[in-house]
């Protein structure tokens, strides 16, 4: 028997495939893990502090940068914060707008999610740039739209800035219809390949139970059996009003959570065909005309979460009365499904522990704020 | 689909966990404005729990009537009334609205039980919690700075922690 | 006819390109090794926030920078020319930029990408966000933007192309004779109770403003500025200086008064429920 000897390795803040500026503090015996710590802080921007002394309108923008690969699903979960601390109601019309957006959002994340885990294997890359291609069709839609590509900026309190440009549906249809073989094409990527399907198949399994006890949430939650998904759960928004369903996996590993990724695309596609049907149907205008963009909600607090790509986004804020929240907090699933990180990697190799994160898909700027 | 509403969960906590349950004082929140409507007290409708008792009753939520999910944990620093608000969000697995339950502690001696060693959930919330307002968790089993780094001394959530900028002139008013 | 002779030459570039039009192709040392250099910068992979989002659309299908000689991102920064700041940096993060910084072999250039990266930005004024990556490390080419579309960066890859083009062999820091003004590494900050330190100094107070000045571009010799700009300090300054009068309450605080009277009126509006 040989005597082996504990190590600790830095992966990070600098690292090629730790998603930004995130550090592991990895303790390994040889190539195994034996613990793994994460250290965050490392884009510490004070979101929190800065939007309790800005007036509820001047957060919206800063909302984009929370999660800065959909900052529609962000605005939507504020909007809807506001909205329900104040009392605006919503036109119909301009909640089939935002469930849009926040579905081509959920289309969007997860194409660049999966473009990376698949990065992080060791596909150099190849998927990434195929994820990107679809990804800047997405963006020159939303750019049409709200003028901007990746920070959007495009709700408001009671609806949209703006209506739609003339072009946006026929392109989205379109975008749609060429939508089925990029997601085959995906799939395959990792499924007909033998060297990524062992770098995916049982690694960083998170049990049932575990999920739950550590309260991650979206697509890792979903993957480890669970059919957990704001959508269904708390029916926010219309999505009562939408048929689709919710993928879960069996195991819980990396190759459960690829899995779930690719069906939820398939069902983002599903929910926008119905918004198209159903968009002309709809009552009213893209913005309550009545509602006041500057608003001072009356003393209270108030929670509002929906089901963001990463998982369950929430705004906790608490009005004094006047125009600025007195305490605006963000619960952000990329730093709670972060939580389970250490147990997930115990016993797999190194390499793997890339892998692992890649396939809980964070953003820093959601896990350090 | 469970459905449980904030009256509800205060009196089926009143009768099962008897002293448990704290009444709620409305808070003042914010010192009143010199010009304006005057704002009035925050009166929560949510279960106020004593601190001594908070595991007991998140263990009752969880176990007896399965809302199991831990979704939050939020501070609020109520500066004008000196104390901290921890509010504990919790869902039930099946869906529906969730229920929360609130503790007060006094700001010169934040001190509460941890629920990290019945729930790893609570673990990065609480640590984020100790970090931004300085609030000790008994019985974490890692309660270190999470943001900030080791070294560092204050906690810069606080509303009375020194801020310089743009944004911060005449904030104290 | 006269044969047209351009003389006096207003810089040998100028009549290299005319020759080249006519067909003769002549070279300095200089143009051919500044035209080495100019295509193929490889950046380090270096992203830290939303920025980073578009640093990867600028090397990926579409924007393709490949055709810029910019596309091979190199993970370590022994084998990088350029770091891309592209992202708010912050307090926690400086000490690893500069460390990176360092690392990097000349020549180095540094794109300062985005607002934070060259201000602090949106995030100025959170308690741990850097005001400027400049206040540690030079920067040669400053992107504005929030954050800067993927255009927006290849023009600041063509601006530092060009500056790159105007540099003379024997005069550039790392070869020329003279004042060397960065011989040794930049200090790297370490972590203080109070905030950022170089040497056992406070330089970058946790909540507070910057108490070093930045750098100047290289083309300007890379020099400390000297200038604190602190312009919150100055407009709070009547209030901690006892001998001057205020003229009103409002006006110690730098808000001048038809603001504020203003701000007032903006008091006076009920609650938004309609």
């Amino acid at each position: 028997m040989l005597k082996t000897e504990e190590l600790q390795i830095n992966i990070g803040p600098q690292h090629p495939s730790t998603h930004g500026v995130f550090r592991m503090i990895v303790t390994v015996d040889g190539e195994t893990i034996t613990d793994l710590k994460p250290v965050f802080g490392y884009l510490h921007r004070n979101h929190e502090q800065i939007a309790e002394q800005n007036t509820y309108l001047q957060n919206m923008p800063y909302t984009d940068r929370l999660d800065y690969f959909n900052s529609m699903a962000n605005n939507q979960a504020y909007a809807m914060a506001v909205e329900q601390l104040v009392g605006i109601e919503v036109p119909e019309r301009a909640e089939y707008l935002r469930v849009m957006m926040v579905e081509l959002t959920r289309i969007l994340n997860h194409a660049g999610a999966l473009g990376f885990l698949i990065n992080d294997m060791g596909m150099w890359q190849t998927q990434l740039a195929f994820g990107m291609r679809e990804r800047e069709k997405i963006l020159d839609l939303f750019e049409s739209a709200s003028g901007a590509r990746l920070m959007c900026n495009y709700f408001r309190f009671g609806g949209v800035v703006r209506d739609l440009p003339p072009d946006f549906i026929p392109r989205l249809k379109e975008l749609l219809q060429a939508m089925p073989a990029f997601v085959d094409e995906l799939e395959r990527l990792l499924r007909e390949n033998e060297i990524l399907m062992q770098r995916a198949e049982g690694i960083g399994i998170l049990p049932r139970d575990l999920a739950l006890a550590y309260s991650v949430s979206g697509p890792v939650l979903r993957g480890s059996g669970i059919p957990y998904d704001v959508r269904k759960a708390e029916p926010y928004s219309v999505y009562d009003r939408f048929d689709f369903d919710v993928p879960v996996g069996t195991v819980g590993d990396v190759y459960d959570r690829f899995l779930v990724r690719i069906e939820e695309m398939r069902q983002s596609r599903r929910i926008l065909q119905q918004v198209i049907e159903q968009l002309p149907d709809a009552q009213g205008g893209h913005i309550n005309p009545k509602a006041r963009q500057n608003v001072r909600p009356p003393v209270g607090d108030v929670y509002a979460r929906i089901e963001s790509p990463k998982g369950e986004l929430g705004f906790y804020l608490v009005s004094d009365g006047s125009g600025k929240p007195y305490r605006y907090k963000v619960r952000a699933p990329s730093f709670i499904n972060l939580t389970p990180l250490g147990d997930m990697c115990r016993g797999y190799k190194v390499a793997d522990v890339v892998v692992i994160l890649g396939s809980i898909d964070i953003v820093m700027g959601e896990v350090d704020r | 689909m469970p459905r449980l509403d904030a009256t509800d969960l205060r009196e089926r906590m009143a009768r099962d966990l008897p002293g448990a349950v704290l009444e709620a004082v409305p808070l003042q929140v914010a010192a009143a404005p010199a010009h304006g409507p005057q704002p009035g007290a925050f009166m929560t409708s949510d279960t106020l729990v004593a601190p001594s008792r908070l595991v007991e009753a998140a263990c009752y939520l969880r176990d007896l009537l399965g809302y199991a999910y831990l979704s939050d944990i939020a501070v609020v620093d109520y500066l004008a009334d000196d104390l901290f608000e921890l509010v504990y969000r919790f869902y039930h697995v099946e869906g529906g609205e969730g229920l929360t339950i609130k503790v007060r502690i006094p700001r010169d001696h934040p001190e509460v039980p941890s629920l990290t060693p019945a729930w790893p959930g609570a673990n990065f919330h609480e640590r984020e919690a100790f970090d931004l307002y300085g609030i000790v968790f008994v019985g974490h089993p890692f309660l270190r700075r999470i943001y900030m780094w080791d070294e560092f001394e204050g906690f810069p959530m606080r509303k009375d922690f020194p801020k310089q900028g743009d944004k911060y002139i005449g904030a104290d008013e | 006819m006269p044969l047209e002779i351009v003389f006096p030459m207003t810089n040998e570039h100028e009549l290299q390109l005319d020759l080249e039009r006519q067909g003769i192709f002549l070279s300095t040392v200089n143009r051919f090794y500044n035209w080495g250099r100019r295509s193929s910068i490889w950046p380090m992979a270096f992203g830290l926030a939303c920025c980073a989002i578009e640093m990867m659309a600028f090397g990926l299908s579409r924007y393709d920078v490949a055709r810029f000689g910019a596309e091979l991102f190199r993970a370590s920064p022994r084998q990088a020319d350029l770091m891309i700041v592209a992202g708010t940096v912050t307090k926690k993060m400086a000490p690893q930029v500069v460390r990176l910084y360092n690392q990097m072999a000349e020549p180095r250039y540094v794109i300062s990408m985005g607002a934070c990266a060259t201000s602090g930005g949106p995030f100025r004024d959170g308690y741990n966000v850097l005001r400027g990556i400049d206040l540690l490390v030079p920067v040669d080419v400053y992107v504005p933007g929030c954050p800067p579309r993927p255009e927006a960066l290849l023009h600041a890859l063509i601006t530092l192309q060009d500056q790159i083009d105007r540099q003379k062999l024997g005069r550039v820091r790392w070869y020329g004779e003279g004042v060397k003004p960065q011989t040794t590494d930049f200090p790297v900050p370490t972590f203080g109770a109070q905030g950022l330190e170089i040497d056992g100094r406070l330089v970058d107070p946790v909540g507070g403003l910057p108490l070093v000045s930045a750098y100047t571009s290289p083309e300007f010799g890379e020099m400390k500025s000297g200038r604190l700009e602190h312009p919150e300090i100055v407009r709070h300054f009547p209030i901690m200086d006892p001998t001057v009068e205020l003229e009103h309450p409002l006006k110690a605080r730098g808000v001048a008064p038809e603001i504020a009277a203003d701000d007032l009126k903006r008091g006076e509006v009920g609650n938004a429920e309609a």
